[in-house]
């Protein structure tokens, strides 16, 4: 639509006066409803929340409306706070472990899938369904699956003998943010497969068998043609991956609620703590302030990425 | 170029109507009304369950119908109802009557939003003191509870019938009958030990059976009963999964046989009725030692009067929660959804008509609310209670000195 408008607008560009008018108004209309959704919709939460970060945000707030500034001051006692260290070591193993694993596991199943056989298609869609469940609901099953004594994983690694005690994946300090980790995985997967598959039906089947002549195949043929061709979709899916995997919340409330003993504490599991657990929304606004600040740094790493991938 | 005007104007009203949706919800706010009739109340609360829903409602009506007026009653789920209370605060569209959770009160009534009812004719005369302390705040009342609940040790009959023991007295008969009815797939006793307020609740208890203090966590009878926790975790008589535990997930466990005791409350019993083949009984929380009485902390939700600008209004709420508390509503609710009345006089004749609620009823008569000494501070405390029964029963430090480390800054 937008494209179709400049074309029409550039052809007419030598008409003047009221009708030149007339298009900036249309051009204004168009981009109104973008703008004030925008505005309504990013721009006033950020602001807000910047905002709220610098004030004594708490439950009165609500009811008087005073809310006194305090500088930097919130900032000051979440990044003292005990557990802020281990928030963000946990927050760094999480994104880490999930990314590295979600895409390399991803990338498998994408080559797999890109060898065209029987039920690959049925297949492939079926790989979609951690994706399409509500996280809420998946959390909760896997909490079951993870059960300590009932759950259906010991029970069957008991059973095949290939552990003597059951694990206490949930239960246990050391263990839980393994737990936690895995399942994010579980479900990242299909993101990682789609678009990567999607990336590899990209690469023409020429180059393929170009490099087949000159004894590209198996290995090389990945490393020489398949990667340096899908290296854009990767870094996409990577930073995306990042920014999706760092402000994880639903999943890990819903499998440990941060514990057992705050070894699952995440910045963002600590902010949802501050602000609806504790009602100190101030402090839950400078947690998820320096939470937006990460992302944005990987963000902007994307962006430079993507552009220089157009500019070549 | 028709088309494209069409599209314009198209495009102009998304963005009206998307202002129109931002400013919808100032709309829709009649003025307050004023005079001497006042028709209708606005009620929220969070029974937004059948049967509580239902059985609620029909105690709200009566109350109505005796007042002469109409309700409007909005229920919403209980871990989102702080959250709706302070959307509705900041947009001043705070219901006429309010339930609250009875630790929330003081916490609710400190921000100045609810009316004293003194004021308006109501008083707590007759009723428990644990619940008088937690809906007062600063000297007034700003809530009454009609019925209250606690915590106690449900056992399985037909489980210490086959052992051949009675329901636990003391601490150490606790943990020789949970070690005694612990068998493959079946765990002596199951509670709840999870990283909320909910694990400081079901601690409260041992904690305050033995003397502890939440003024004073350090103290070495608060450390007695958090090694009550870890000996029946350490032991094996709980299952390690306890800190993840809700008070739903021990009822679960005790309904399907794989618990032979839990401590759970009242509200768990028409779960529990629907599992025939479980014959259950309950007792008090066993003590520490024979000379102590049992203290579990109460529950329940009061409901309260948000200061609303038409006095008529108001008055009316306050005659609302008045007819609430009234000895016949209290009865009615206690019988049907297995509560407790907050009065005296009442408990007594409720326990000899619904035994199965004995245990409860004693407990109630010492127990003490949350929010009796600290106040609105009781929420800091109850977070360092829940976060050293993590810390003692994933091993990371003793039960001496667990609680310094979740309070040590």
């Amino acid at each position: 639509m937008v494209t179709l408008t400049r074309t029409t607008v550039a052809g007419r560009a030598k008409t003047r006066g009221r009708r030149h008018r007339g298009e900036t108004l249309t051009k204004v209309l168009f981009v109104l409803p973008a703008v004030v959704a925008m505005v309504a919709l990013f721009g006033y939460p950020v602001v807000k929340n910047l905002l709220m970060s610098l004030q004594d945000y708490g439950l009165k707030t609500f009811f008087t409306g005073v809310a006194p500034w305090v500088g930097l001051k919130n900032y000051s006692t979440v990044v003292t706070d005990k557990l802020f260290s281990d928030a963000m070591v946990n927050t760094a193993l999480f994104t880490i472990g999930s990314i590295a694993f979600q895409f390399v596991i991803g990338l498998g199943l994408a080559l797999f899938f890109h060898k065209k056989f029987p039920l690959s298609g049925l297949l492939r869609s079926l790989l979609l369904l951690p994706w399409l469940l509500p996280l809420i609901v998946s959390s909760a099953t896997w909490r079951s699956i993870l059960e300590q004594d009932s759950g259906i994983l010991n029970r069957t690694l008991l059973k095949l003998h290939l552990i003597g005690d059951p694990v206490p994946w949930l239960n246990s300090p050391s263990v839980a943010l393994i737990a936690v980790i895995g399942v994010n995985i579980w479900i990242g997967i299909p993101f990682n497969v789609t678009l990567l598959y999607s990336g590899l039906a990209e690469i023409p089947d020429e180059l393929y068998e170009a490099g087949q002549l000159d004894g590209a195949t198996g290995w090389r043929a990945f490393f020489h043609i398949t990667w340096p061709n899908l290296r854009s979709v990767a870094s996409v899916v990577l930073m995306l991956g990042v920014v999706y995997t760092i402000k994880v919340l639903d999943i890990i409330l819903g499998l440990t609620g941060g514990g057992p003993a705050n070894a699952t504490q995440t910045l963002a599991t600590q902010s949802y703590e501050k602000s609806f657990v504790d009602f100190k929304f101030g402090q839950g606004a400078a947690l998820s302030n320096i939470l937006i600040a990460i992302s944005f740094v990987f963000a902007i790493f994307y962006l430079r990425g993507t552009r220089r991938a157009v500019d070549e | 170029m028709i088309s494209k005007r069409i599209a314009a104007a198209l495009a102009g009203a998304t963005t009206v109507s998307l202002l129109l949706v931002a400013c919808g919800d100032n709309g829709g706010q009649s003025p307050a009304s004023s005079g001497d009739s006042v028709k209708s109340l606005t009620i929220l609360d969070y029974y937004n369950n059948d049967p509580d829903k239902s059985l609620v409602q029909k105690g709200l009506d009566s109350c109505a119908s005796k007042l002469g007026i109409t309700i409007q009653r909005e229920t919403v789920p209980g871990d989102t109802l702080i959250q709706k209370v302070l959307q509705q605060a900041s947009s001043k569209t705070l219901p006429d009557v309010l339930m609250l959770d009875n630790p929330d009160v003081q916490q609710i009534a400190a921000t100045g939003a609810l009316a004293p009812l003194n004021d308006m004719g109501l008083n707590a005369d007759g009723v428990i003191q644990g619940m008088v302390d937690a809906t007062s705040y600063q000297g007034k009342l700003y809530g009454l509870a009609p019925v209250t609940n606690t915590i106690a040790l449900f056992y399985n009959k037909d489980m210490l019938a086959e052992a051949g023991v009675q329901p636990p007295k003391t601490w150490d008969e606790l943990k020789a009958t949970a070690k005694k009815l612990t068998k493959p797939g079946r765990y002596g006793i199951a509670f709840n030990a999870n990283a909320t307020y909910e694990g400081s609740w079901q601690f409260l208890p041992a904690m305050w059976t033995n003397g502890g203090d939440e003024t004073d966590l350090t103290s070495p009878q608060v450390a007695e009963a958090l090694q009550l926790w870890v000996d029946l975790v350490k032991s094996g008589s709980a299952s390690k999964s306890v800190i993840n535990w809700t008070q739903g997930d021990a009822k679960d466990q005790f309904a399907a046989g794989k618990a032979a005791m839990m401590v759970n409350g009242p509200w768990q019993i028409p779960a529990l009725e629907k599992v025939p083949n479980v014959k259950w009984d309950v007792v008090t929380f066993p003590l520490n030692k024979p000379d102590q009485t049992p203290v579990a902390p109460l529950g329940g939700e009061a409901w309260t009067v948000p200061l609303n600008k038409d006095q008529a209004k108001q008055q009316k709420a306050a005659d609302f929660v008045k007819c609430l508390n009234s000895d016949e509503n209290e009865l009615a609710w206690a019988k049907a959804r297995f509560t407790l009345p907050t009065k005296t006089a009442l408990l007594d004749q409720y326990a000899k008509e619904v035994p199965s609620m004995k245990a409860f009823a004693e407990q109630v008569k010492t127990a003490r609310a949350r929010t009796g000494k600290l106040g609105d501070k009781w929420p800091d405390a109850a977070k360092v209670i829940y976060q050293a029964i993590q810390l003692a029963l994933t091993g990371k430090a003793s039960a001496q000195d667990a609680f310094k480390q979740a309070s040590g800054g």
